[in-house]
């Protein structure tokens, strides 16, 4: 009786998942089908008459510019959280170690900035980044690291505060200075939030499209910026060349994913208990 | 130590305090100040008092975003959650195969919006063709779509964070409860579920939010149509800064509001379920 049910709930759990694969496997199979054929009949398989081989692949890289726009997809997404983990990590370190009116605002404003719709700050942060000269690659980074902040600060702090001080004392009083017991004794204790924290920022930064596309899309093309492109003035869009492009940018994210599947698990749940 | 720590501060709170106000702290005080004003370009703002308010909360498009947004944030919450915790509940079981189901629910979440968009489109496209019309037709289509795009990202990453809730309910309180006659309906009702309190305050926290906040698969699934009736509440602010000139005030008010709404919903929900969490 028992074996019987379990049975019943492996076929249905094998049923979800395939309705789960099934928009993944249609976008592949229509990548092969001449853009003709794509709208009118996305469901059947490519045939002798409507197999495109490998055409609309060239097509869309030609049109969006695909290979430039994952390298700086790249550049922004490890740069970004390079620079997100390394400087709000000492942040949080600092201001939960120095304890004074100052760090104490510090912290709320970080904490308050996580409930702020981007839409809220949209227009002054662009006109901002275009005063200050950031609106480049680089200042795109600067950007994500104080966009970024608030949830990244907030994680940190939880852990420093679990962290004993005695430790680091210890460090101190052989001699360590706060740059080389930052370095040499907290910075590795943190390396969970660590994880945690490149893991949840590398999946907004990489995914994420108003941002980039508002402050640096007039001469860079992100991934996301890149397909939406492919949608012409008018609603217009070349099914070609979006079937294929669409195939090439989950590429990589599943790429990611089956090689730090454990990482990812565990840090969007450490991420979503203590955010 | 502290005294010595202090003098540290340009090396390790100013890089990201200086970034924190150049792209947070800075614009959104200015941006409150703004959508108290007329402008273009933000030197020639004008006071304008509550001007932008009213025509915020008169204009037709921003009510219809308003109620697309609630309307929708309601069927995506429940049906998310009521289906990953279901999957969670299964998954949770002595069953083969469960890492396998586990990484193939999560996999839609590490998707972008703008790629989930067009990845629907086709195949809602592709189902509506048979009644010779497009997603673009009716907006009951196009809600139904961002319904089932939400449910399709969102169940998997809800699931993983049930399965990790329920994984840590001590089994001796289960069997304690089959020890004095409960069925597995009551075991559900009296003590899975407010075991799992927490959990369920995170996941409702996660989904409001981000259903409210849905901006990358709105622009890409039907870009508001037809004609802005499928716009919810940030696809309409980003319309009126960059669609409409001189209406960038109406727009940073429409924001103004967004944020509030935003904030006491989740508030409210936070407030809500964590009264209702136990102690084991």
């Amino acid at each position: 009786m028992k074996k019987h049910y379990s049975k019943i709930i492996f076929i249905l759990l094998l049923a979800v998942c395939a309705l789960f694969l099934f928009p993944v496997f249609i976008v592949l199979m229509n990548s092969f089908k001449s853009k003709f054929y794509i709208s009118a009949e996305p469901f059947k398989l490519p045939t002798g008459e409507t197999f495109a081989g490998l055409s609309n692949y060239i097509d869309g890289l030609a049109k969006t510019g695909f290979f430039s726009a994952f390298i700086t997809s790249l550049f922004i997404t490890v740069c970004s959280v390079g620079a997100i983990v390394l400087f709000t990590s000492m942040t949080a370190w600092y201001i939960t170690r120095v304890k004074n009116r100052f760090t104490k605002f510090t912290y709320y404003a970080f904490v308050f900035s996580m409930v702020v719709p981007f839409q809220m700050v949209m227009f002054t942060m662009v006109k901002t980044a275009n005063v200050l000269n950031l609106d480049n690659p680089w200042g795109l980074i600067v950007i994500y690291l104080g966009f970024g902040a608030g949830l990244s600060v907030f994680m940190f702090s939880g852990f420093v505060k679990g962290i004993p001080i005695e430790i680091e004392e210890a460090a101190m009083i052989d001699g360590c200075g706060p740059i080389r017991t930052f370095f040499l004794v907290v910075f590795p204790l943190m390396k969970p939030t660590t994880i945690t924290v490149a893991i949840i920022n590398t999946m907004w930064i990489w995914n994420d499209y108003l941002l980039p596309y508002l402050v640096i899309g007039s001469d860079y093309k992100t991934i996301p910026i890149a397909i939406q492109y492919l949608r012409g003035g008018y609603g217009s869009i070349d099914m070609g060349a979006m079937m294929a492009m669409l195939v090439l940018s989950i590429i990589p994210v599943v790429i990611f994913y089956l090689l730090c599947q454990k990482h990812i698990i565990k840090g969007v749940v450490a991420g979503a208990v203590k955010g | 130590m502290r005294n010595n720590l202090k003098k540290y501060y340009p090396i390790f709170a100013l890089p990201t305090t200086a970034a924190f106000t150049v792209a947070f702290l800075f614009p959104f005080v200015m941006g409150l100040y703004l959508s108290f004003t007329r402008f273009t370009t933000i030197s020639d703002a004008e006071f304008t008092g509550l001007s932008n308010y009213i025509e915020a909360l008169t204009s037709k498009d921003f009510l219809n975003a308003l109620w697309f947004t609630l309307k929708f944030t309601f069927v995506s919450v429940i049906s998310v959650n009521l289906i990953a915790f279901s999957l969670a509940m299964l998954l949770t079981r002595k069953i083969k195969g469960r890492n396998f189901f586990r990484t193939v629910f999560f996999m839609p979440n590490l998707i972008g919006g703008i790629v989930l968009g067009y990845i629907w489109q086709l195949i809602i496209n592709g189902v509506l063709e048979r009644m010779g019309v497009t997603i673009t037709f009716d907006p009951k289509y196009g809600f139904w779509g961002l319904v089932v795009l939400m449910n399709w990202q969102m169940i998997g990453y809800m699931m993983i964070i049930y399965i990790a809730g329920i994984g840590n309910i001590p089994s001796d309180l289960i069997d304690a409860a089959k020890v004095d006659g409960a069925n597995s309906f009551e075991i559900l009702r009296h003590v899975i579920i407010p075991m799992v309190m927490p959990s369920i305050t995170i996941c409702l926290f996660l989904t409001i939010t981000n259903s409210f906040k849905l901006f990358d698969a709105n622009l890409a699934l039907t870009d508001g149509a037809p004609s802005r009736q499928t716009a919810m509440l940030a696809l309409d602010i980003y319309k009126t800064f960059y669609g409409t000139v001189g209406s960038q005030g109406i727009g940073q008010a429409k924001a103004v509001i967004f944020f509030l709404l935003l904030a006491a919903v989740s508030l409210i929900q936070l407030k809500f379920t964590r009264e209702r969490e136990v102690e084991a």
